[in-house]
């Protein structure tokens, strides 16, 4: 219980200082606005953002914190690559495109630079990958780095997973079947969920009333228990069959995930739908299909797009959980959650080799890596969008 | 007199797109005890961030960049946030634009009152309510005993409006800001609301700076006007001197709007059949009527006014015209022969000749098309031109809106003026060669000079084209500028119908009476010569109520 | 008071229809499987008596229509039938005393309870707090660091998070225990040390969407006129807070928090199988793997059940707290 007391200790005597230090700089400058206007948070803020660093530099020099190290190096090399790759494109492209990197934020910069590379991995994999993503290879051995002074093995980088497996490999094929498998739903699910988002914007009534009220009952289940039990009934149909078991996967992910862009269809749809200029080509005696077409879906795209990138999140992480929980992607096929699942026990013996810990981490990283990349381009298409209305 | 304010050469600036943009460029003026200034500009002549910066107040992403705000001895850009407060709601009131909004919807009226009084000390709580309800008995409010324990939501525009000029005046401030307070209502209850202000305003001896884009009103309110223009001072009077002799060109256009008239065309020839007969129509949104027993015509050629407060009825005529809502009853005719009551059932050709204007350009413009696009759609559709004949119908029409083709063809409509916009809304009407146009409060979204221009725009393209016009609009002004003749509307029902001549001249029905006299004019002493007419308690909307629309 | 009453009552009704259509959704479902599923239980060694003794003890031989009659009969009554693993046991074994679904979920929910309880407790006053401290110091840079870290928390996978929190709390500093063993009676202390990795898991995930959503609600809020309004009164920046925005805030806020309970349920089924938790959400995943569908049936209509009654109550407190609503014109 005494690190519950220190914590509390430290946040008592940071409020302390904070109030003295806003107290001295009063006094130092003769009231000067800066400190007579400064409210008491933002003065804590200060101090606690100093503790915060100081802390950082203290982990850094600590020996035993390998990840902290290697987290906040990897931090910093993603960021100056962002950075570098944003200049770049300020200076390289067409008009539009150097005006587009010239407003846009580190964050959003880091997740196209992010969102690049995988698409790079994901279509290019076979080329990349030096093993091939079922071949075993040798014995397990999942220490990396290769030094064989460490109990590495120089021939796989990564290492080996419990069926000696190049883990390298793996990761690099688990872009493309995670990423591609996820990517495909999304388009499903947009396919369906939009379309019929929008004929109920359009059409109304009736057909707006049932198609509504079905979404509603379908969302009244949380989505991954209820893609779970799909899951069990289709393997059930699916009787062993493993790339059947698959599409399934797709189908009912798509179908669970469309209402949900049915949902925001049918809403950015019916705020578009009571525009006057929807009313002037109604009066103009236009068909559905040039309303649809030509007003509605040029002005809806902006949002269907972000929202495209959240869903594909959403998605990624559902296929990624149901394939940890082992009745999603099924094996041989090499897939980032049946790898966090497989290698995960290993992080118990972190604490005799630290390293091990390296590949079921990397794994799951990865997918964080793609959504947190994907998540930071969608907020910056959304505040530009917002931005914009204002 | 002694002085209260003084700002001088103030510069704001405003946060878009991460630069800082100017908004007042060196302003400067002084306000003495008591004296009431008017601030009159159009829209984006940054008056309210003035205002605002008069109480030493700024909204986000706006700063002060330089000058200084003396209020009675203390500098307000550089005093403390804890001065300031002390002076904001105790000594400087604020009363703002729109007061539903402005009030906060979680609490009664009275506990919004008195928070300032008892907040600074001012008054007890039972004197700050007592002091309440005397005041809104000044301000006449209905029922000032009870009034005040009701929710901002169960009390309507005008009376919540006074009730706000009430909470202003709690402290018995030295200065209230009034921002455009009476900007979003209806003008009979504009009067009661102006009235009150100028009464309470008087009787305390409040100094305030009135602002307001409405010559007239201002007039009413002011003892000087400062009229600015995209964050310049143009130029400063006291009102008489400024109504009477304007100096600069500027502020002589704008005093000049009011004097656009058309020629009185003759007569509509006996036994011509109208080009629109609406005969017996009443309409419903589901149980609700709100259309009863409505007839007139609209003759070819003339142009149409129909007037009325919001909730009168009058877009919804329109939207029976259109075919948009298929009335219960009655129909409407086209040249002579009836139109099917919606509009999915009526034929290409009878859609091409009646078509509409709205009034707000912004929506009624598809935002993801050019200005061409636009134009060309319902040539192409309609008149079925392609390539180079229809380039050069968009380009004509263009030309005729008075917008280069070269310039603006290309343009979205994001990249255009609300004016410019309008005029894109007419054009496209245009492209349809209709011989009717259904304007919707076509002007009353744009600034006067702009929306001057727009219906000069429309009396030529009338004159060229022979159109006919079916006018909506609240604002007499217009109607006077631009009508043949005259349909007032009240709750649904046609209170009077008639050339122009006969219903803006006596005798008037009541309450087009009422609506005419409503209307404030240039002469400083208006409302007084009103209010000594009609009777401090018979003015506004309690005595629209009174008006029985059966008749 | 009585449009509340009326609209409230409105509102529980539908939630009711609700659940009655998803328990149909549910059963349609499972009745959707191909075949005998007696026989798939068994498996292809079955003898036809064990196969068809199952048929009888879970009423496969009635009609659709008379079979959910009988399950949602049971289930109103807390009888969710016996689980598929049971009945192979007890024909094979030959003895009667079956374990019930309803027997082997109610510990197991009490459990998950525990921890969503626990996570409730750290994540709300905390996400809150920090929501509330972001909208208010709104893009400065306290803000956009909350920004980046909600992001990056709402966007890994909850796996991700749990290994990292095991990797640095329970291998590298072995503070607290990595697998959670919770047995019948414990002490509340050591429940709570083996409760304390999972929630904090749960906390991270659900803290950044419940901190993003305060900020947007409070956010949306003081850019009302009439915060402007008390301002320009004179009112203290902590009046302002507490007397004007608060109790506009309290709907927006409370829907936040019930959401983000709701979001919780989905959560706990993958933190649990990381700390082999002993709550439903295990048994759940455990019964999808093995097939058994009567216990995967009750654990969804049990989720099913207290998202919907989650939203419910969202929707009823925000009716409560609305002043148009309750006092009408």
């Amino acid at each position: 219980m005494s690190v519950w007391l220190w914590i509390v200790l430290a946040f008592v005597g940071m409020g302390v200082l904070a109030w003295v230090g806003r107290r001295v700089g009063q006094m130092a400058t003769s009231n000067a606005p800066r400190f007579r206007d400064m409210p008491y948070g933002v003065a804590f803020g200060y101090v606690f953002a100093a503790a915060c660093i100081l802390g950082g530099i203290w982990l850094w020099f600590l020996p035993g914190a390998v990840f902290f190290r290697w987290a906040v190096q990897g931090f910093v090399l993603f960021a100056i690559a962002a950075f570098v790759f944003r200049l770049v494109f300020r200076h390289v492209g067409t008009a539009a495109t150097k005006r587009l990197f010239r407003a846009m934020p580190l964050t959003a910069a880091f997740g196209i630079l992010v969102i690049i590379i995988y698409a790079v991995l994901a279509i290019f994999a076979g080329a990349i990958a030096p093993y091939g993503q079922s071949e075993i290879l040798g014995a397990a051995n999942v220490v990396p780095g290769g030094d064989p002074a460490m109990g590495g093995n120089p021939l796989y980088p990564l290492g080996t997973d419990q069926i000696g497996r190049d883990i390298l490999s793996r990761l690099i094929y688990g872009a493309q079947n995670t990423v591609g498998i996820a990517f495909v739903t999304t388009l499903i699910a947009f396919f369906l969920g939009g379309s019929l988002g929008f004929l109920a914007a359009t059409v109304g009534g009736w057909l707006d009333q049932l198609l509504s009220r079905a979404v509603d009952v379908l969302m009244a289940i949380p989505s991954l228990i209820f893609s779970l039990l799909l899951m069990t009934i289709a393997s059930v149909w699916a009787d062993g069959e493993k790339a059947l078991l698959t599409v399934y996967m797709i189908l009912i992910i798509a179908v669970i995930d469309s209402t949900r862009v049915f949902r925001l269809a049918r809403a950015v749809g019916t705020g578009i739908v009571v525009m006057d200029y929807i009313e002037a080509a109604r009066l103009r005696g236009e068909g559905m299909g040039w309303i649809v077409f030509r007003e509605i879906l040029p002005n809806a795209m902006a949002p269907l797009l972000a929202e495209f990138g959240l869903r594909f999140c959403f998605v990624f992480l559902t296929i990624a959980s149901l394939s940890f929980l082992g009745v999603g992607i099924q094996p041989p096929l090499a897939d980032w959650g049946t790898m966090v699942r497989d290698l995960g026990p290993f992080i118990n013996f972190a604490a005799f080799a630290p390293l091990v810990a390296t590949a079921p981490l990397m794994a799951a990283g990865a997918i964080a890596l793609l959504t947190v990349a994907v998540n930071f381009v969608v907020d910056w298409m959304l505040q530009k969008s917002s931005g914009l209305k204002e | 007199m002694s002085r209260l304010l003084t700002i001088s050469d103030i510069y704001l600036e405003g946060r878009s797109e991460e630069v800082w943009q100017p908004i007042i460029n060196g302003v400067s003026l002084t306000l003495d005890k008591g004296e009431v200034l008017g601030l009159i500009g159009e829209s984006g002549a940054g008056k309210s961030t003035l205002g605002l910066a008069a109480m030493g107040f700024v909204r986000d992403g706006v700063r002060i960049k330089s000058g200084t705000v003396n209020f009675d001895g203390t500098e307000l850009t550089t005093a403390s946030a804890e001065t300031k407060r002390g002076l904001l709601g105790k000594r400087i009131a604020y009363v703002a634009q729109s007061a539903a909004a402005s009030f906060n919807p979680a609490h009664r009226l009275i506990d919004q009152h008195i928070e300032a009084p008892v907040q600074h000390r001012v008054r007890s709580r039972s004197e700050s309510i007592q002091d309440g309800m005397d005041l809104y008995a000044r301000l006449r409010l209905p029922d000032p005993d009870h009034i005040g324990f009701r929710y901002p939501h169960q009390v309507s525009g005008g009376q919540l409006q006074r009730a706000m000029t009430a909470m202003a005046m709690a402290c018995r401030p030295d200065l209230i800001i009034f921002d455009e307070p009476t900007t979003a209502l209806d003008v009979t209850t504009q009067i009661e609301v102006l009235a009150a202000i100028r009464e309470i305003v008087e009787q305390f001896g409040t100094a305030a700076i009135y602002i307001t884009h409405d010559l007239a009103v201002v007039a009413q309110m002011a003892d000087r006007i400062k009229v600015l223009l995209k964050g310049d001072e143009v130029e400063e009077a006291d009102t008489r001197t400024m109504l009477s002799t304007p100096k600069e060109d500027y502020t002589k256009s704008l005093w000049a709007v009011r004097g656009f008239t058309r020629p009185v065309k003759p007569p509509v020839p006996a036994g011509q059949t109208p080009l629109v007969s609406i005969q017996g129509v009443t309409a419903a949104y589901g149980k609700a009527k709100v259309l009863e027993d409505v007839s007139f015509d609209i003759p070819s050629g003339r142009t149409v006014a129909v007037v009325g407060e919001s909730g009168s009825g009058k877009s919804t005529a329109a939207r029976c015209i259109t075919g948009l809502l298929p009335p219960v009853e009655g129909q409407i005719l086209f040249d002579g022969a009836p139109l099917p009551a919606t509009y999915k059932k009526r034929s290409k050709d009878q859609l091409r000749q009646v078509q509409m204007i709205y009034q707000m350009a912004d929506t009624a413009l598809n935002p993801r098309m050019s200005i061409g696009q636009i134009i060309a759609r319902p040539v192409q559709f309609y008149m079925g031109l392609r390539g180079s004949a229809l380039r050069n119908r968009v380009n004509d029409l263009l030309n005729q809106i008075e917008l280069p083709p070269e310039q603006y063809a290309h343009r979205l409509p994001s990249e255009l003026s609300g004016g410019q916009k309008q005029r894109v809304g007419i054009a496209r009407a245009l492209a349809a060669e209709p011989r009717m146009i259904i304007c919707d409060e076509v002007t009353s979204a744009l600034d006067q000079l702009v929306a001057e221009g727009i219906l000069r725009l429309l009396a030529k393209l009338q004159d060229e084209l022979g159109l006919a016009y079916m006018f909506i609009t609240h604002d007499l002004a217009t109607v006077r500028a631009i009508a043949d003749s005259v349909v007032v509307m009240k709750d649904g029902r046609v209170v009077e119908q008639g050339t122009k001549e006969e219903v803006f001249n006596p005798p008037h029905h009541p309450y087009t009476d009422l609506l005419l006299s409503s209307v404030p004019e240039m002469d400083p002493d208006w409302l007084d010569n009103l209010l000594s007419s009609r009777g401090v308690d018979n003015i506004g909307d309690e005595a629209a109520d009174k008006i029985s629309v059966e008749s | 008071m009585s449009t509340v009453l009326r609209i409230i009552l409105q509102r529980l009704a539908l939630g009711l229809l609700t659940l009655v259509i998803v328990s149909i959704v549910i059963f349609a479902a499972v009745n959707s499987l191909p075949g005998d599923f007696a026989q798939a239980i068994l498996g292809q060694a079955a003898t036809p008596e064990a196969v068809a003794a199952i048929r009888t003890q879970i009423g496969l031989d009635d009609p659709p229509v008379t079979r959910y009659m009988l399950w949602l009969y049971g289930a109103v009554q807390g009888d969710l039938g016996i689980s598929f693993a049971q009945a192979n046991f007890t024909t094979f074994t030959g003895s009667s005393n079956n374990v019930t679904v309803a027997d082997q979920i109610a510990p197991r929910f009490a459990n998950t309870m525990f921890l969503a309880g626990v996570t409730a407790a750290i994540a709300v006053p905390l996400a809150v707090t920090l929501g509330i401290l972001a909208a208010l110091y709104r893009n400065s840079v306290f803000d956009r660091a909350a920004n980046i870290f909600t992001l990056s928390s709402i966007s890994s996978p909850e796996f991700f998070v749990a290994y990292v929190l095991i990797l640095f709390l329970a291998v590298l500093n072995p503070i607290l225990p990595s697998l959670s063993n919770i047995y019948a009676d414990m002490a509340m202390g050591a429940r709570l040390k083996a409760t304390l990795l999972p929630a904090l898991t749960l906390t991270l995930v659900v803290t950044a969407h419940m901190m993003r959503m305060t900020r947007a609600a409070i956010i949306n809020l003081l850019a009302s006129p009439y915060i402007e309004m008390a301002r320009l009164k004179g009112i203290s920046p902590l009046r302002v807070i507490l007397r004007h925005a608060l109790p506009n805030a309290l709907a927006p806020i409370i829907n936040v928090i019930a959401l983000n309970l709701a979001y919780l349920i989905t959560g706990v089924v993958v933190v649990e199988v990381v700390f082999v938790y002993p709550g439903i959400g295990q048994l759940f995943v455990d019964s999808v793997k093995i097939r058994d569908i009567p216990v995967v049936q009750a654990c969804c209509l049990i989720f099913a059940a207290a998202y919907i009654l989650l939203n419910l109550t969202a929707d009823i407190l925000s009716i409560l707290s609305n002043p148009r609503l309750r006092h009408p014109k």
